[in-house]
């Protein structure tokens, strides 16, 4: 009888072992996601011009890996836009974040496994910068993050958070388009993305955004990209549906499951 | 007359439905009766209400527990620093030990009563709302006796006394409430109007458009193809917080976007009001009025976050989806004689959503 009686409270307190369970899974997976997303910040590039590739060799990488939508002269087709004009800099950073060569024509470039080494970038970019000249690599001060994080902050949410979240989480556009995150962008490829423009993004050039406004946005980037969050869990920095949807789902269903052994007879 | 919608009749009084196949039941719903009584482990064994027991103290003295840690915590995790992180060991701990606390309280009580508290159901008849004749004839009585000692229907000037201390007594919070409302004065003579208020901006002729937030004007050869610019009136970066900074700012704020002129469809009455492909639209958009400033630079759509409205600024920002009601507003502007843009007037139609004068 009493073996039969504990058999029978250990079978109902499973339950709650599970939801114990579940919730140590996600303590631990948050807390590694956490740790690693902090030491994965601010990768910074090697942004050095000293390079063994010429910008020859940067023209016989571009017609092997870009003409094909491009043009043999950069002049487009109806597969790619032209390439005049755009600078070294939107060159390091589409192919510098892997978003070209393009995989397949949609809403949007992704970003994926960058395809080149850093060297073969530059020298594509080089040879784009030689043919019709754009926006070049930046002072590498503006890239040092050691300006006015408050004032780049109020410039963020003036100017980018509408797309990318006020955390630089990202957010979602139309039609498949997206802002990316921008927890793990690094400070040339912000810079160069607030230049050029990339796919639907606007163009934020220098006489809109001066050198110290885009010092300033980049510094406030990678401290929110080196900072950890001192409230406890991020949940992605998404705001509120975010933080709804993680108390819908586990606050109501504690609810749940303790109104159920309120109103369940004893054994 | 009432029979041509009715041709089977079936408004007479005399019809009847057919019961059809059905089986007439005398006692549809039965008395489910109580289950029987069931006995609990604790009932039954003596060991099972002794663990139970000792479950229900222990759960006490874990809560006793909770509330020394509480305060042993208030004192192990001190906010001297003023650091956030040490304000969140102290919230956090203290927090963990009142709810241990709270929580054992709880569910200790709730255990008792289902395992150690007898747990024999009783039966308690409902008896019908109404009183019996006699409840109801005395307590007519003590009305009437009432009335006829107070006098309240007799000495009627007590009583419209009465009524109009009551009456008056609201008038002093219709007063106070009152004068919370904005008025107008001299200085801001529309500022208790809110159909002018919400009618105009403070955008004027020839004002110029500014970056938001310094308030720098913008030349328009400043704005570049595919850029956006987040436009304030050149006037409002000086306004204090005091003077409605914020209110101005939120009705004036506008975005401006450059782009081909030959990818822009304007209405005849319209072709004036752009700058060599570059336009200005209001930022308020005309649904709920979130800042609608998602923009994509190649499709030209602007995208409102909150409930997903779209315009087409190629297009008179139209509305291309969503629930959005109208165009954004468009702002006219012009270009004075040293380069910088500037407003032709205010917005021609109210900014925003729509209001009771505003459809």
């Amino acid at each position: 009888m009493a073996r039969q009686t504990k058999r029978r409270s250990t079978g109902r307190r499973s339950p709650w072992a599970a939801t114990a369970l579940i919730g140590i899974g996600l303590l631990i997976t948050g807390g590694v996601y956490a740790g690693a997303s902090g030491a994965m910040a601010a990768t910074e590039p090697d942004t050095a011009t000293a390079t063994s590739l010429t910008i020859e060799d940067g023209k016989k990488l571009f017609q092997a890996n870009c003409a094909t939508c491009h043009g043999l002269d950069l002049q487009g087709t109806e597969n790619g836009p032209s390439l005049y004009g755009v600078g070294a800099v939107a060159v390091d950073f589409q192919v510098g974040t892997g978003r070209m060569p393009l995989q397949m024509q949609g809403p949007q470039a992704p970003q994926k496994p960058v395809q080149f080494t850093d060297e073969q970038i530059l020298a594509m970019a080089n040879y784009v910068q030689s043919v019709a000249p754009g926006p070049d690599f930046p002072d590498p001060e503006i890239l040092d993050g050691e300006g006015d994080v408050a004032r780049g902050a109020e410039l963020f949410r003036i100017n980018c958070a509408m797309c990318h979240n006020v955390a630089g989480a990202g957010g979602a556009l139309t039609e498949g388009k997206y802002a990316p995150a921008l927890t793990e962008v690094s400070a040339l490829h912000i810079y160069a993305a607030m230049v050029t423009g990339p796919q639907n993004m606007p163009v934020f050039n220098d006489m809109y955004l001066t050198d110290e406004d885009k010092r300033d946005i980049i510094s406030s980037l990678l401290y929110i990209q080196q900072t950890e969050s001192p409230g406890g869990f991020k949940l992605g920095s998404l705001g509120p549906v975010a933080e709804g949807l993680f108390i819908w789902i586990f606050g109501i269903s504690t609810l749940i499951g303790i109104t159920v052994w309120i109103t369940a007879k004893s054994n | 007359m009432a029979h041509e919608d009715d041709p089977h009749g079936l408004d007479r009084a005399s019809y009847q439905p057919s019961s059809g196949t059905a089986v007439a039941v005398t006692d549809p719903v039965r008395n489910p009766e109580l289950p029987p009584h069931r006995e609990r482990m604790t009932d039954k064994d003596p060991a099972a209400m002794k663990r139970a027991v000792r479950t229900i103290y222990t759960l006490f003295y874990i809560s006793v527990a909770g509330s020394l840690w509480a305060v042993a915590a208030y004192m192990i995790f001190p906010i001297e620093s003023g650091e956030i992180p040490a304000i969140r060991d102290n919230n956090l701990f203290i927090g963990l030990g009142i709810a241990l606390a709270l929580l054992a309280i709880g569910v200790a009580a709730i255990h008792w009563s289902k395992a150690v508290m007898s747990d024999k159901e009783h039966t308690e008849a409902r008896h019908p709302t109404r009183g019996t004749d006699a409840t109801r004839a005395g307590a007519v009585a003590v009305f009437e006796a009432a009335n006829e000692e107070s006098g309240f229907g007799r000495r009627t000037v007590i009583r419209g006394g009465l009524f109009a201390a009551l009456i008056a007594s609201i008038l002093p919070a219709i007063t106070l409430f009152r004068g919370l409302a904005p008025e107008n004065t001299p200085e801001r003579p529309n500022a208790g109007n809110p159909v002018y208020l919400l009618s105009h901006t403070m955008w004027k002729p020839g004002m110029r458009l500014a970056k938001d937030p310094e308030g720098t004007p913008i030349k328009a050869s400043e704005v570049t193809l595919g850029s956006a610019v987040h436009v304030i009136p050149e006037p409002l970066a000086e306004l204090s917080h005091e003077e409605g900074y914020l209110e101005e700012k939120a009705k004036a704020i506008v975005l401006l976007v450059r782009m081909l002129p030959e990818q822009i469809t304007e209405t005849p009455e319209r072709a004036t009001w752009s700058y060599d492909g570059i336009v200005a639209y209001s930022k308020v958009c005309t649904h709920v009025g979130c800042p609608v400033a998602l923009y994509e630079q190649q499709t030209h759509h602007l995208l409102c976050p909150c409930h997903q409205s779209q315009f087409d600024v190629s297009d008179g920002a139209k509305v291309i989806f969503g629930p959005a009601a109208r165009p954004l507003p468009q702002l006219p502007i012009e270009v004075d004689d040293e380069g910088y843009l500037v407003a032709q007037s205010d917005f021609t139609e109210p900014v925003g959503p729509s209001f009771w004068e505003r459809h």
